[in-house]
C-alpha cells in the first residue's frame, strides 16, 4: 500500500511551497525530509533519486517525481483539482501559469541584498497590481462564481490564494483596488483544508530568512550573487 | 465550425517554437500572425486578447490561449500525445519540463551580452551533456523502446527531438557520446509529420538572427 507522499527539499518555501499548498488543500497528509547538509544532497544524487540532479523531489505512488510543474499537475489530476475536461484544464493551466510567473519573481527575494530587496519588492508589487491581479479580478467579475474555473474548487484557486498572500506579505494593502480578489481571499481561506493549513503548526513554511539562504547556498554550493529584476 | 489554430508571435522561434513543433507533429495545420510593430502589440493588449499582456497567443477551439505551457498541454491532450493515464502524463511532464529548462538556456542566449556569450555556450554544452542528455539516453537504453513514454509517440518525444536539433546547431558534435539519442534522432526525423516539418518551406523557424532580436526588443520595449 502506498504511504504518504514524501517531500525532499530545504526547510523553507522555495519551489516546494506550492506543492505543500496543493497537498494540504486536497486534504492529503505528507512527510518531509529537509536538506540540511551537502552530504544529504550528494547521497540523493548518488542513489539516482534526482532525475535532473535537482530538488524539489516528491516520492508519490511509487514514483520519484521531480520538476515542480509535473508534481503539481499530477497531484491536481489525482485529487480532482484539475477541472472536468480538456478546456477547463486549459483555463487552469493558463491561470496557474500566470500566478507561477508572479510568484517566480519572489523566489530570488531572500537571496538579494537589502537594497535589491527594495527594488524587487516594488517590481513585484507593480507586476501584481498592473498585470496579474487585474486579470483574475476580471475572471471572477465576469462569471460571478466562487471559484476561478468551472464553478468548482481547483488548483487555480489554491495557487492564486498562495500568490495573493505572498504579495500581501510585501505590501499589506495590495488588494485595495480589487474587491473580487478580497472576497475570493476570504472565501478560499475559509475552506476547511486551507483554513487548517493557514493555522500555526501546519506544514506551511514562513518567509525565507538568512538561515534558509545559507543552507541553500551551502547544500547546492550556489555562491554566486543574485540580482533583482 | 472552428478553423485552424492561429498563432500570434514574432516571426521567429522564441517561446512559440515548441507549439509549432507540437502542432506539426500532430499533423495539424495552423495560421500565423507575425508581430512586426509596436502598434500591433498595443492593439492586442487593448482589445483584451492577451490575458497577461504577453505572447505567445494561440487562438484555438474558441479560446484565446496564452502561457506556452498551457497551450502545449492543451494541444498534447487534444491530439493524444499526452500518454494514456495520469502516471504516463507524469513522466511526460517530467521529461518535458527538464528539456524546457535546457531550451530556456538556448532561448535567452541571443539576448545575453557579447562578453557573456562564450560562458553561456559552455553552460549549455555542460548541461546538455552532463544533466539532460544522459537522462534520456538512459531512459531509452533501459526500456529499449522507440519512444520515451509508454511505447507510444508523445509530446516528450517531440520536445526532445526539438531540443537535440537546437543544441546541435550550437554544438554540432554534442550527441557523440549518446548512441541511443543518435538513433532516436533519426527515428523521430523520419516520422512523416516531423519529416515534413523539417523540410524547407515548413512553418519551422530558423535560429534567431540580429533582425529577430531587434524586433523583439523594439516591440517589447526592453
Amino acid at each position: 500500500m502506498a504511504g504518504k507522499p514524501k517531500l525532499y527539499y530545504f526547510d523553507g518555501r522555495g519551489k516546494m511551497e506550492s506543492v505543500r499548498w496543493l497537498l494540504a488543500a486536497a486534504g492529503v497528509e505528507f512527510e518531509e525530509e529537509f536538506l540540511e547538509t551537502r552530504e544529504q544532497y550528494e547521497k540523493l544524487l548518488q542513489d539516482g533519486s534526482l532525475l535532473f540532479q535537482q530538488v524539489p523531489m516528491v516520492e508519490i505512488d511509487g514514483m520519484k517525481m521531480v520538476q515542480t510543474r509535473a508534481i503539481l499537475s499530477y497531484i491536481a489530476g489525482k485529487y480532482n483539482l484539475y477541472g472536468k475536461d480538456l478546456k477547463e484544464r486549459a483555463l487552469i493551466d493558463m491561470y496557474v501559469g500566470g500566478t507561477d510567473d508572479l510568484m517566480g519573481f519572489l523566489l530570488v527575494f531572500p537571496f538579494l541584498s537589502a537594497e535589491d530587496k527594495e527594488k524587487q519588492r516594488a517590481f513585484v508589487v507593480q507586476k501584481a497590481t498592473s498585470r496579474y491581479f487585474p486579470a483574475y479580478e476580471k475572471v471572477l467579475k465576469d462569471h460571478g462564481h466562487d471559484f476561478l474555473v468551472g464553478n468548482n474548487f481547483s488548483w487555480a484557486d489554491v495557487h492564486l490564494l498562495e500568490a495573493i498572500l505572498m504579495i500581501e506579505e510585501k505590501k499589506s494593502d495590495v488588494l485595495s483596488g480589487f474587491p473580487q480578489l478580497q472576497a475570493f481571499k476570504a472565501r478560499i481561506s475559509s475552506i476547511p483544508t486551507i483554513k487548517k493549513f493557514l493555522e500555526p503548526g501546519s506544514q506551511r513554511k514562513p518567509i525565507s530568512d538568512d538561515k534558509y539562504v545559507e543552507t541553500v547556498r551551502r547544500v547546492l554550493r550556489m555562491y554566486y550573487d543574485m540580482k533583482a529584476n | 465550425m472552428p478553423g485552424k489554430p492561429r498563432l500570434t508571435y514574432f516571426n521567429g522561434r522564441g517561446r512559440m517554437e515548441p507549439v509549432r513543433w507540437l502542432l506539426a507533429a500532430a499533423g495539424v495545420e495552423f495560421e500565423e500572425n507575425f508581430l512586426e510593430t509596436k502598434e500591433q502589440y498595443e492593439k492586442l493588449m487593448k482589445d483584451g486578447s492577451l490575458m497577461f499582456q504577453q505572447v505567445p497567443l494561440v487562438e484555438i477551439d474558441g479560446m484565446k490561449m496564452v502561457q506556452s505551457r498551457a497551450i502545449a498541454n492543451y494541444i498534447a491532450g487534444k491530439y493524444n500525445l499526452y500518454g494514456k493515464d495520469l502516471k504516463e502524463r507524469a513522466l511526460i511532464d517530467m521529461y518535458v519540463e527538464g528539456i524546457t529548462d535546457l531550451m530556456q538556456m538556448i532561448l535567452v542566449f541571443p539576448f545575453s551580452p557579447p562578453d557573456a556569450k562564450e560562458k553561456n555556450l559552455d553552460s549549455i554544452k555542460e548541461r546538455a551533456t552532463n544533466r539532460y542528455f544522459p537522462v534520456f539516453e538512459k531512459v531509452l537504453k533501459e526500456h529499449g523502446q522507440d519512444f520515451l513514454v509508454g511505447n507510444k509517440f508523445s509530446w516528450a518525444d517531440v520536445q526532445l527531438i526539438e531540443a537535440i536539433l537546437a543544441v546541435e546547431e550550437k554544438i554540432p558534435a554534442v550527441l557523440s557520446g549518446f548512441p541511443q539519442l543518435q538513433a532516436f534522432k533519426i527515428r523521430m526525423s523520419d516520422m512523416p509529420t516531423i519529416k515534413k516539418f523539417l523540410q524547407p518551406g515548413s512553418p519551422r523557424k530558423p535560429p534567431p538572427d540580429e533582425c529577430y532580436i531587434e524586433t523583439v526588443l523594439k516591440i517589447l520595449k526592453i
